[in-house]
């Protein structure tokens, strides 16, 4: 059975062990369940036999979610007592989680493991995983946003390199603008997402919420001047004031030259591989976002794997961790998804190694920086765009803007405050 | 009263299954509605507030809420006479005498009413596609531009009307077919002798005789389609920038996508208010037009 069984799950064997007895169907071993979404979830199936090998005691159960529903899904199966042993989390939902008191502390756990060395990991994202100092996730795939771009258009333009500060980007569109015409921009920054903003406030020193969490801080110096160069760009005509549904199919528009700077993540590696014809391979490239003064921080996405409280079987659940922490294995999951590895060990080996443009992902990782733990920031992050996106077409100025966005933020995190105030601990 | 107690034992069991199955989640649902019941209160019941009315405050104060109203109005508004003409077409169609092979174009005709939504959904989304679709290529074929129907913010909510329409209308048909069957001939005879044309017996003879049957159709549509959530939920997931979210929707994203329970029963009880005083208007107008 199980290598070196503590009692716990032993226990736990048994009485799974008389369950399946009783309903008489079933193996003798009982399962382990994992929740992974997506493209994730199919693929996580076809990784599973070698663990199962290597696991004799443990057969896993792979559920897959679609990601569309997957949050609302695993709330609800909080709030059924119906979480699985191991999940896939989006690292922006882990506050939410933790807040829910849904994980389990891996703090120690990882200090006893040989497989799973955060020393290897991205620290920005790694920090993704901490809520008040305490470690509830280990990530299983980054990513992050970052500049696509046109080489020969900007080549064209006089651009040998890709822009590295915002001053040059700035001058780099606007000779690509002047290189496509009137009837053609620089960029396309789509007014719908908020994640090319919060890559530019990230770069700055200043936090985006003050008061532990309590408070919008959108009116600070740091985020004014990013918002002041996101304006700038749509200002001097260099962006499309639209929305990405209103674009068509961006991968054509793209090769016309309608833009030739894209903020977006690494699932666009593939895209723009499959969707432009091997001929054109050549006209893109990626590039580290530019920053205030050389290369800047980006987003600390991805997702992360998290061991369920209330699972009974937390050892196993933790070895299914380590499993997919491995370098090989994450190599493997890359082969079968495009999902970037968080460990630089695992960019060591082919095809990652070669491939220069993943590159721009691996020097911008170093830099990632988590947005801040707390269980609403999604919706903050979402109403920050909806203001910015007023502001862009003119119903907003600069100032009112970031007021706007502050009271927005502030009405979201009232009752955070309200917890902090009471001294709560579950606030995290 | 002699033999109240009886009565009462009587109904009791189904009294009992009403009050625990109907009135006591409503009244749970409301006491919720006055709470900022949220994932904080999720994981810990002390962290539940009452407020009040400050849920209902705070949605009339949310643009997001009320263009969630005033797309589901612009759904009904479009669609509930939509789908009661199509269904009363049909109805005269299947009802006429020369029509032939009626059990099966009724059969037919009611198809999509038990087919399952989400299956037909998906067809409709390859209909609807703009490079694939049959319908883009049909108006292609009389020279009409491509539409991106579930793509265009202005396009998405005619795409759902016609997908809702197309789903819904056979119920109404067969309503409307058993009205159709109880109107006495001889008024129809009487109609032709005075030499009434075709149209005209329609809308002397027809339409009167069917005016409760109207009524009650119309009160169900309107009910229904006040409820739209399925088919966004399925197509276009409320988008292209929100021109799809419905008044339930919106309860659903506010319930099980932030688990804001108790603003989303506050969005429950507002969807309820609303389609009371629809139906009220309706019931008063048909009541000065004497029909109920």
């Amino acid at each position: 059975m199980t290598p070196r069984p503590s009692r716990r799950a032993a226990l736990g064997q048994l009485a799974a062990g008389s369950l399946a007895a009783c309903s008489g169907a079933g193996g003798s071993r009982e399962a382990l369940r994992f929740w992974a979404m997506g493209r994730e979830g199919e693929v996580a199936q076809a990784l599973m036999p070698a663990f199962e090998r290597a696991n004799p005691g443990v057969r896993v159960e792979v559920q897959q979610l679609p990601w569309s529903a997957a949050h609302a899904k695993l709330l609800t199966a909080f709030a059924g007592g119906d979480l699985p042993d191991v999940c896939q989390i989006g690292n922006t939902w882990l506050a939410e989680f933790v807040a829910l008191g849904a994980l389990e502390r891996l703090d120690g756990r990882v200090a006893t493991s040989a497989v799973v060395a955060p020393g290897e990991d991205f620290p920005g994202i790694w920090a993704t995983n901490i809520v008040s100092g305490r470690l509830y996730g280990i990530p299983w795939y980054v990513d992050t946003r970052l500049l696509f771009y046109r080489r020969d258009l900007l080549a064209r333009a006089g651009w040998d390199a890709a822009p590295r500060t915002w001053a040059q980007w700035l001058s780099a569109m606007e000779a690509v603008k002047a290189l496509v015409g009137a009837g053609g921009y620089a960029a396309l920054l789509p007014l719908n997402e908020y994640e090319p903003l919060l890559t530019l406030a990230l770069q700055q020193d200043d936090p985006l919420l003050r008061d532990g969490g309590g408070r919008g801080n959108f009116r600070g110096p740091g985020f004014r001047r990013a918002l002041a160069f996101y304006e700038e760009i749509f200002r001097r005509d260099l962006a499309p004031p639209v929305s990405e549904t209103q674009i068509g199919n961006l991968y054509d528009e793209f090769a016309r030259g309608y833009f030739s700077f894209y903020v977006t993540g690494p699932w666009n590696l593939g895209e723009f591989r499959r969707r432009l014809p091997p001929a054109r391979q050549a006209i893109w490239m990626t590039a580290p976002m530019p920053g205030p003064a050389g290369p800047g921080a980006g987003i600390a996405g991805g997702a992360s794997l998290v061991v369920v409280r209330t699972s009974r079987r937390k050892d196993a659940a933790w070895r299914l961790i380590e499993y997919l922490s491995r370098p090989e294995v994450q190599g493997r999951f890359y082969a079968l998804t495009g999902d970037l590895p968080p460990r630089r060990d695992a960019w060591n080996d082919a095809p990652l190694a070669g491939d220069i443009k993943a590159a721009a992902f691996l020097d911008q990782l170093g830099r990632a920086k988590p947005a801040p733990a707390v269980p609403e920031w999604e919706r903050i992050a979402t109403e920050m765009q909806s203001v910015a996106e007023q502001m862009v077409l003119g119903r907003l100025g600069l100032d009112a803007a970031v007021l706007e966005m502050d009271r927005r933020a502030d009405r979201l995190l009232e009752k955070r405050r309200w917890m902090l105030a009471r001294g709560a601990g579950a606030a995290p | 009263m002699r033999g109240g107690g009886a009565g009462w034992a009587f109904v009791a069991p189904a009294l009992a299954i009403i009050g625990v199955f109907f009135f006591a989640p409503v009244a749970a649902a409301f006491a919720l509605s006055l709470t900022d019941f949220d994932i904080y209160a999720l994981a810990d019941l002390r962290n539940i507030r009452f407020v009040g009315l400050g849920n209902y405050g705070e949605l009339l104060a949310n643009p997001l809420f009320w263009q969630a109203v005033g797309n589901t109005l612009y759904f009904v508004i479009l669609g509930v006479p939509l789908s009661i003409c199509a269904s009363l077409g049909a109805a005269l169609l299947l009802d006429s005498r020369l029509a032939r092979f009626k059990a099966f174009f009724r059969t037919a005709l009611f198809a999509p009413v038990v087919t399952t939504l989400v299956a037909t959904a998906v067809i409709w989304r390859y209909l609807l596609h703009t490079r694939y679709g049959l319908i883009d290529a049909a108006m292609g074929a009389i020279g009409v531009a491509p539409i991106d129907w579930l793509g265009d913010p202005r396009w998405a909510m005619p795409a759902i009307v016609l997908f809702a329409v197309w789903k819904n209308f056979g119920y109404n048909m067969i309503i409307f077919l058993a009205g159709l069957q109880t109107i006495p001939e001889d008024l129809y005879e009487a109609a032709r002798i005075d030499g009434a044309s075709a149209a005209r017996r329609l809308w002397h003879v027809t339409l009167p005789s069917l005016a409760p049957v109207i009524l009650l159709v119309s009160l169900l549509t309107f009910a229904g389609y006040l409820q739209l959530f399925a088919e966004p939920y399925v197509m276009t997931q409320g988008g292209p920038a929100r021109s799809t979210v419905s008044v339930l929707y919106f309860m659903y994203e506010q319930g099980f996508k932030w688990w804001n329970l108790g603003m989303a029963s506050a969005v429950a009880f507002l969807l309820f208010a609303l389609m009371l005083a629809v139906s009220m208007v309706q019931l008063a107008v048909a009541r000065r037009r004497g029909v109920a």
